[in-house]
């Protein structure tokens, strides 16, 4: 019976966490495993309603596998809205520290929570989805593995966030950016990425169609370089079999250069490999164009795989880490401005013949503006990773911005491209409740992003340049203090800059949620006759 | 053009992509990584690193409890500026037993690598508690919190287990008496010759002691905290240390 199975296995699994609740070696510990205990709890209940509810009916599994690819989108949307949520909580924060609350709602604790919302939430969440949605098509396959396996995964991964994020609160943290989740965390989140492996690899190799599509290289490179780079960034020894405490396996400089092996690389492949998987799918099909180039396409992505991985050092920059590797770093990441420009040429290049349709089509702007932003982060970094620019902007705002740029610009424009692109497809609707909407939405983003970048472009350099000053007599000129003092009207200016962002969020779940209802705004359309060119 | 054109044989195949990717990527990984776990000089010769007394190990762990990376950097690099701002460059020495390390990555309040002694305890215990009625500018949250929270430590020698497991040269003694060494670091007037006879690896330099929040009736996470600060960055003797070239 469907359902079923899930059901008991659903219910062991809340009974072990109760029990692990029950024996726990210390109070986090026990805390975490209550709310693993309730979170299984809910969902088994959910899934005996399930059984009752369906019953025998089984599911035709002759077509696609796209209901985890529609909770996909609306959990993409919702993650999204938390993620930018919480990074305007914790700007105003920094804006003004009376809005820390201790000790669970301390900027130290929240922070990571948005880091995490937007990167594996809100990312992870688009990735894994659009995966599904593009391997099955590319291949001309349903996902391999039954349904029970993608489900697995696509739950299994929602669990993985929820116990990330209530650890952060608790103050539950390896204290490695990025990869904060403690041990029993980390193997579950292994477990269910080589799931996620299979099902992606199995789909594969089951397909219908001769050649592996270009999206499908990069949504691969990625899961099996998040495989690799999550099991080694995380090996640690634990305190105790039912404790939260673990050490990690590496120490000092070692330990630097692993994490930022990783930290720089989860950015490389989960941020940029996986959304030009997403890219290379989601771009040609709004265009209706083929991609630009074959050739570039075979060149961009192996000397991208290849060089991105060497770039970590440059988050060491004159630090206790050696000089040769320092030297590698930068070298590489310089180096990397060239495959990445390949991959923004490939996909801008795509538009020819159809550039017409940046007036006409506000999803198409979305992913060209998208593209400009990942043009421009990607010259930004290598710029930054020189040593002489890196005295300067590291420890600074500028960095923060830097990251921004491609988060927001890059990673969130072509998340926003895509789902629009999916919501009306994936419920069989016609079109968008709103084309205007997507508009506002663009330029709300668009702003944000602008005033987000320059306002901390100016505090980065601001605070870089207030630490180096020297008077005539040889004196540091600044405190410390003076220095924080000085960018406040920038870290206001930074908070409204992520609240435009937020609406531009909040309007696109009103879009979603109305397109998945199937109204349709009473609008004038986009392109009205009269803006066309004379002929 | 004809390389590009044999790509064909590999987008046609599953196995050949996949592991093509895998050999690809692990290349820059395994150059930059390897050598720094068996080339000697990555690590520097110093005279003074010991490993964390428990209460200070405790303390580290509620500075990555709380997020402190997040803002704090605990690495301060070879500038003019710098080095008038905080003291000495920061060493890998320093960091040697370090699980993991705290090095940061923005400074949204300032480098805390040398911070060790740099301030009485009254002072962090109350800049702890409220930042802004010290430091005007500051942006700190509170963390009066840790003054109110008794200090956990029955499973400090589990923790010291944990850390040897990793490669700290915790002696047997040390992790037997974890729990007897946090008390007597952490109380005025206690017993310290055992303390004392574990943790002093130069007898230049001594173990910061006494009770450190104020408040002699409990051991609190305060306590804990501000140990751990007023050590961080005092163990290496610099008078010593010549640095080495080929590095």
């Amino acid at each position: 019976m469907r359902h079923l199975s899930g059901t008991i296995i659903l219910g062991i699994g809340t009974l072990l966490a109760v029990l692990g609740a029950a024996f726990a070696a210390d109070s986090l510990f026990r805390a975490h495993a209550l709310i693993l205990a309730l979170t299984l709890g809910i969902a088994t209940i959910v899934m005996a309603r399930l059984v009752q509810v369906n019953g025998n009916t089984e599911v035709d599994k002759s077509g696609y596998m796209d209901e985890p690819i529609r909770i996909g989108v609306i959990l993409t949307v919702f993650w999204g809205v938390i993620g930018f949520l919480v990074g305007v909580i914790i700007a105003t924060q920094l804006a003004w520290p009376d809005f820390n609350w201790g000790p669970y709602l301390n900027f130290g604790r929240i922070r990571p929570v948005h880091t995490s919302a937007v990167v594996f939430a809100f990312g992870g969440t688009a990735l894994m989805t659009t995966s599904f949605y593009v391997v099955q098509r590319t291949c001309r396959a349903r996902l391999w593995g039954g349904d029970g396996l993608a489900w697995f995964v696509f739950w299994g991964y929602q669990l993985f966030i929820v116990m990330a994020a209530t650890g952060y609160l608790l103050g539950i943290t390896q204290g490695r950016e990025y990869a904060e989740p403690e041990w029993y965390v980390d193997i579950w989140l292994t477990i269910v990425w080589v799931a996620y492996l299979v099902v992606f690899l199995g789909t594969l190799v089951k397909r219908k169609e001769k050649h592996i599509y270009v999206a499908n290289w990069f949504y691969l490179a990625f899961i099996v370089t998040i495989a690799l780079l999550h099991v080694v960034n995380n090996l640690a020894v634990p305190v105790s079999f039912l404790g939260v405490k673990s050490y990690s396996l590496f120490a000092g400089v070692q330990d630097a250069m692993v994490q930022w092996w990783y930290g720089h690389n989860a950015v490389g492949f989960f941020l940029t490999a996986g959304f030009l998987g997403m890219m290379y799918y989601f771009l040609p099909k709004q265009a209706q164009r083929p991609v630009y180039s074959y050739r570039l396409s075979i060149i961009h992505f192996w000397s991208l795989i290849f060089l991105y991985i060497w770039a970590g050092p440059h988050h060491l920059h004159y630090t206790a880490l050696p000089d040769w590797t320092q030297t590698l770093g930068m070298a590489f990441s310089i180096m990397l401005w060239m495959p990445s420009w390949g991959g923004m040429i490939n996909g801008l290049m795509t538009l020819s013949g159809a550039w017409d349709k940046i007036r006409t089509d506000p999803i198409i702007r979305m992913m060209v503006m998208s593209l400009a932003f990942y043009g421009m982060s990607t010259f930004e970094g290598p710029v930054m990773a020189i040593k002489a620019v890196n005295s300067l902007s590291h420890y600074t705002d500028w960095t923060i911005g830097h990251v921004h740029s491609g988060a927001l610009g890059w990673v969130g424009m072509i998340t926003f491209g895509s789902l629009y692109f999916l919501a009306p497809r994936l419920w069989g609707r016609k079109q968008l409740y709103s084309l205007r909407l997507v508009n506002w939405h663009f330029w709300l983003a668009t702003l944000g992003i602008v005033m987000y970048v320059s306002a901390l472009w100016v505090a980065g350099i601001t605070q870089g340049l207030m630490w180096k000053e020297y008077d005539s007599q040889g004196f540091l000129v600044y405190s410390f203090a003076e220095s924080v003092a000085a960018l406040h009207p920038y870290y206001i200016i930074r908070m409204v800059a992520g609240l435009l962002y937020l609406t531009g969020g909040l309007i696109m779940a009103w879009n979603i949620y109305k397109t998945i209802r199937g109204d349709v705004r009473n609008e004038k359309p986009m392109a009205s006759p009269a803006a066309q060119p004379a002929e | 053009m004809s390389i590009l054109d044999k790509h064909k044989i590999i987008e046609k195949n599953v196995s050949l992509l996949l592991v093509g990717s895998l050999v690809v990527v692990s290349i820059g990984g395994l150059v930059e990584i390897a050598p720094l776990f068996y080339f000697q000089n990555t690590i520097e010769k110093v005279e003074g690193m010991r490993p964390y007394t428990p209460l200070e190990l405790a303390g580290r762990n509620i500075y990555i409890r709380e997020g402190c990376y997040a803002c704090h950097s605990q690495m301060i690099r070879p500038f003019r500026d710098e080095v008038e701002r905080y003291g000495q460059y920061s060493l890998a020495a320093e960091s040697m037993y370090d699980h993991p390390f705290q090095w940061g990555s923005k400074r949204t309040g300032p480098d805390l690598a040398r911070v060790g002694g740099r301030y009485s305890n009254e002072w962090q215990v109350k800049h702890l508690t409220d930042p802004r009625s010290l430091v005007p500018e500051s942006l700190m949250p509170k963390y009066g919190f840790l003054s109110k929270t008794k200090l956990d430590f029955e499973n400090m020698g589990a923790h010291l287990r944990a850390n040897q497991l990793v490669g700290v040269p915790y002696s047997a003694q040390q992790v037997e008496n974890a729990i007897a060494d946090v008390v007597a670091q952490a109380t005025t007037d206690a017993d310290i010759s055992g303390l004392e006879e574990r943790y002093t690896y130069d007898e230049r330099f001594s173990v910061p002691l006494g009770d450190f929040d104020g408040n002699p009736e409990e051991i609190t996470e305060m306590d804990a905290m501000v140990a751990y600060l007023q050590m961080l960055g005092t163990l290496v003797d610099f008078s010593t240390y010549v640095p080495e070239e080929s590095r």
